[in-house]
């Protein structure tokens, strides 16, 4: 019987198809029309991404294709819209930086489409293989992104730091996916599961172990968080909002895609690397960040804290768990992305400032802008009635549920540290007199900073078809 | 009437306030302010006037909870309750009543940024009405953390010379002892599978459970409340804080630990609260015994008020752990009157302070010479401290020690002792700044209260004077309540026991 090559079914993954076409052909766009259009291509970019939205959430098709290597399901409908989400405000928080650093090149949108769609395929990879080919789509167009200030001696070392490290990580991440696949004979998701449920080899645990530490650098897990702060401060600062949202999210959907699918049946062998990673997250967030003055580097130490806090979570394993991790990275977004709008308008002549002392005073300068910055920052040291705390009583409520009584006592008091340093932004804009205003914010950045300041703020008020989605989503892993 | 949700808007009738000044009050010019202090007085007095209707509407007959509201809230996990039943309602009402004092307290005091000011306060309103409404463990959790945030700023933006540190400290120690109770929040939803206050109130925890429990409850009561050692964080933040952010801290706040006490400790674990019992007493007269020497040796009026405010708060825990109806009733009682009297000598030394700008002790002397109708509240007030029959004072000092006469006659010989220490620096307190000959310069162009003054502190004194002599309007509303929480916990220590013999 002659051989039938089927075609396999598109209609699951017409988010990525889009963005992979547009990106592609905004390339040949800017290639031609130079460097004048990057404010179209910017433009054209958020409605890829916004259109990528739309097929995600109605054009159906749940389901898997590619063989079992690529999944479409409620989890992976819901991160990718988030992670579409906070690209399409990355990119939009970009312009006015973009208009008045001189920076107004029309790859750098192209290149956050490509980033997106490589996390798009990581979300939905069910297969070590898609993995690590959606893994290094996003991979390299970030490594890019933050060497993307050609002539900055900082930005360029942001990169190649980036590259170095990065490059490290996923031959890490190869060698574990090679040792799992020795050890089960398989590359799919649910066929190693099967295997691993008649018991486990322990060079398996060795293989699990390598694969965990690829996915914790892209999380910026500690005791693989070393470039975080230097990246974080050495890359432009719309670079650094997009590094700070969007891939966590999608390593973090990875992470949780491989450990509840894959490693189901050993939960108790990886669930202990978890709340180890976490805990050494939140410890290491919450100390190191009391020392830093420039408020990239001090963003980088809270994001390092924050996904130790996802990962309490993600170390109950259970599907409350899940869901909490979920909403976790929905509020992080809007807390992440509103600080960072705040400081792409801290500039003074001209120049952009990351000194966290010019604070002082903005909320005589700008009281709106301290006030929205001032709630973020209680909501990042997650006190109520903000949307943080409602993030790490989820995750906390997984934990206590898991009787991880250590890791959750761990985690509260690591907040408490952590809310000092938070806290040192709000006294200083609240508390000391003003030296210097900043210039005016631009509108966008004003947008973006209203919306999350709104969102941190009325949570509570509308809060329950988030937790719910949620939930729906966390219940198809499960 | 019956299907409206009174609680629901007396506490957030201050938000709308705040939303008011937030979004439709521009400017700084005087004019802006003045509406900023009159929009907020009219609130805070609304808000007043309809919690009246609470008492007005309270069946004390019934010892369980009225006005509930319940409504969905975050998808499951946790619920919008709120009622009141005859231990909370009282607090509702004394925060509403102290509120339009602090809003007028600060009339002219507060000249920087009226605005944040007046918004700041009214959340602050919101927050700890619903401290006493909420009938939800999350909710409740969210109302008592949240007061932080507002309680920081005014520290911090409009307090006195050491500001920073001090908002800092307040802040990060109520954090640090709260998020334990979190953590004991969860545990308590995951055994009993209803984060409800009145279930929970009926559901038997586990006595190993009940010991950790307790312990993670204690914690944040402990430090709110302050009990002895974890106290160190009320002097400073009381010395710095703006004269109402004193008023609010000593007269509400520190109610919330007493009040979580009643509400979660006691009844839901009552085996744990027998364990501890003694531990309490020890604090609690440690607390006053030591605290009030402290006041004795203090220079600056407000820490000398702040610390005979912890050893005041000594009595209240020593009264609610004894679990006898007087001892409980004391202890509310007590709560009560002290927020009136402790408020009322913050604004005490608040109209002495917007005069001469200095809270030391020293430069004060003789005020009597000029300030006579001063002289008199003061005394009013000074002798309330100190719990002279007559004042609200010592009824709640009185019954407090009967209550523990009954239970241990050593901790009511230590606590009467304290009476006796307050007496001490209260009195020489009011010697050194009122009475004496007019001596230094500085001090002879103060004028008398006044009529906003009076107008703060005469309703005060009517109402110290008022429960003094006559208690039992207070004593009806909470008996019935106080009666149910002291059977059910002897029951549940009742039922331990004989389970335990039988086991043997």
């Amino acid at each position: 019987m002659p051989e039938v090559i089927m075609m396999p079914t598109l209609t699951p993954l017409l988010a990525e198809l889009v963005l992979a076409l547009g990106a592609l052909g905004l390339l040949m766009f800017g290639v031609f029309a130079g460097e004048r259009s990057a404010p179209t291509v910017t433009g054209v970019s958020i409605g890829l991404l916004g259109l990528a939205v739309l097929l995600v959430l109605f054009a159906g098709g749940d389901g898997t294709t590619f063989n079992g290597a690529f999944i479409q399901d409620s989890f992976a409908r819901f991160m990718k819209v988030l992670t579409l989400i906070a690209s399409g405000f990355a990119i939009a928080m970009s312009v006015g930086y973009a208009r008045l650093a001189g920076f107004q090149r029309f790859e750098y949108p192209i290149l956050i489409v490509l980033a997106t769609l490589g996390m798009l395929l990581m979300i939905s990879a069910n297969d070590l293989i898609s993995l690590y080919l959606g893994l290094e789509l996003q991979s390299l167009a970030i490594y890019v992104l933050a060497a993307i200030h050609r002539d900055s001696i900082r930005s360029t070392e942001a990169g190649l730091k980036y590259f170095v490290l990065g490059a490290l990580s996923s031959g890490m991440l190869l060698y574990g996916s090679s040792l799992v696949y020795g050890f089960t004979g398989h590359t799919n998701f649910i066929e190693i599961a099967n295997v691993l449920a008649d018991g486990r080899s322990t060079g398996l645990v060795i293989g699990l172990v390598f694969v965990m530490a690829g996915l914790a650098f892209k999380i910026s897990a500690v005791p693989f968080h070393m470039w975080t702060p230097d990246v974080y401060e050495g890359a432009p600062t719309p670079v650094t909002a997009f590094l700070a949202a969007a891939p966590k999210l999608a390593a973090m959907a990875l992470t949780i895609r491989v450990v509840t699918e894959a490693f189901a049946p050993i939960s108790m062998d990886w669930q202990q690397i978890v709340a180890f990673v976490s805990i050494a997250s939140m410890v290491l967030g919450a100390f190191a960040a009391i020392g830093q003055r420039n408020i990239k580097r001090l963003m980088a130490y809270s994001s390092i804290g924050h996904m130790g806090y996802a990962l309490v979570g993600l170390a109950a394993g259970t599907e409350l768990g899940v869901q909490s991790v979920i909403v976790y990275l929905v509020i992080y977004v809007p807390m992440t992305l509103g600080a960072f709008a705040c400081i792409l308008s801290m500039r003074r002549q001209e120049h952009m400032v990351e000194d966290i002392e010019s604070l002082a005073g903005l909320s005589r300068t700008q009281p709106m802008t301290a006030f929205m910055l001032g709630a973020i920052m209680f909501s990042l040291a997650g006190i109520p009635p903000l949307a943080g705390f409602f993030a790490k009583y989820y995750v906390f409520l997984a934990a206590i549920e898991a009787n991880l009584y250590w890791l959750a006592v761990i985690g509260v008091v690591m907040s408490v540290v952590g809310a000092f340093y938070y806290l040192r932004i709000v006294k200083l804009m609240y508390f000391d007199e003003a030296e210097a205003s900043f210039e005016r914010m631009p509108g966008e950045l004003k947008a973006v900073l209203v919306l999350s300041g709104a969102f941190v703020v009325a949570f509570l008020v509308f809060a329950s078809p988030i937790i719910n989605a949620a939930g729906t989503a966390a219940a198809s892993l499960f | 009437m019956l299907n409206w949700p009174i609680l629901s808007t007396i506490t957030f009738l201050p938000l709308v306030g705040a939303g008011i000044i937030f979004f439709f009050i521009h400017g700084d010019e005087e004019v802006h302010r003045r509406n900023m202090r009159h929009v907020a007085l009219g609130v805070t007095v609304v808000t007043f006037l309809v919690s009246l209707l609470l008492w007005i509407g309270f069946d004390p007959q019934n010892p369980g909870f009225q006005f509930v509201e319940n409504a969905d809230w975050l998808g499951g996990f946790m619920s919008y309750r709120m009622g009141v039943d005859g231990i909370s309602m009282l607090f509702v009402i004394l925060t509403t009543f102290l509120m339009p004092l602090c809003i007028l307290a600060s009339w002219e005091s507060v000249q920087s940024r009226v605005k944040e000011y007046m918004i700041a306060f009214l959340v602050l309103e919101t927050l700890m009405i619903g401290v006493f409404c909420a009938l939800d463990l999350v909710l409740f959790y969210v109302f008592f953390e949240g007061g932080l945030i507002p309680m920081f700023l005014i520290i911090g933006v409009w307090g006195g010379p050491r500001r920073v540190y001090s908002a800092f400290k307040f802040f990060l120690y109520t954090l640090l002892g709260s998020v334990l109770m979190l953590l004991a929040l969860m545990a308590m939803y995951w055994d009993a599978g209803t984060t409800s206050i009145p279930e929970l109130l009926n559901h038997q925890f586990p006595a190993s459970m009940q010991f950790w429990l307790w312990l993670a409850f204690f914690a944040s009561f402990a430090v709110k409340m302050p009990m002895w050692p974890v106290h160190t964080w009320l002097p400073d933040a009381h010395v710095e804080a703006p004269t109402a952010g004193s008023v609010i801290l000593a007269g509400i706040l520190l109610k919330m630990g007493g009040y979580g006490f009643l509400r979660f400790s006691l009844p839901m674990f009552p085996l744990a609260s027998a364990e501890f019992a003694p531990l309490v007493y020890t604090l609690s007269v440690i607390a006053i015994i030591y605290t009030s020497l402290v006041a004795l040796a203090q220079e600056d009026m407000k820490k000398l008020i702040a610390y005979s405010s912890v050893a005041h708060m000594g009595f209240v825990t020593m009264g609610i752990f004894t679990v006898t109806a007087q001892g409980v009733q004391g202890g509310i009682f007590q709560m009560l009157s002290h927020g009136l009297v402790s408020g009322a000598l913050f604004l005490c030394v608040g109209v002495i302070y917007d005069r001469l700008h200095t809270r030391k002790i020293d430069a004060y002397g003789g005020l009597v010479n000029r300030m006579p109708w001063y002289a008199f509240a003061f005394l009013l007030f000074t002798m309330a401290n100190i719990g002279l029959p007559g004042t609200s004072g010592f009824v709640g000092e009185f019954l407090t020690m009967l209550g523990a006469f009954r239970v241990n006659t050593w901790v009511a010989l230590f606590a009467a002792s304290g009476v006796i220490f307050s007496a001490c620096y209260a009195l020489w307190l009011y010697r050194r700044v009122v009475l004496g000959q007019l001596e230094k310069e500085s001090l002879k162009a103060m004028l008398d209260l006044s009529g906003r003054e009076k107008l703060i502190l005469v309703p005060l004194m009517l109402l110290v004077l008022f429960f003094g002599v006559y208690p039992q309007p207070v004593m009806n509303v909470t008996a019935a309540s106080v009666d149910n929480l002291v059977a059910q916990v002897e029951a549940a220590r009742e039922g331990a026991t004989s389970a335990a013999m039988l086991g043997r």
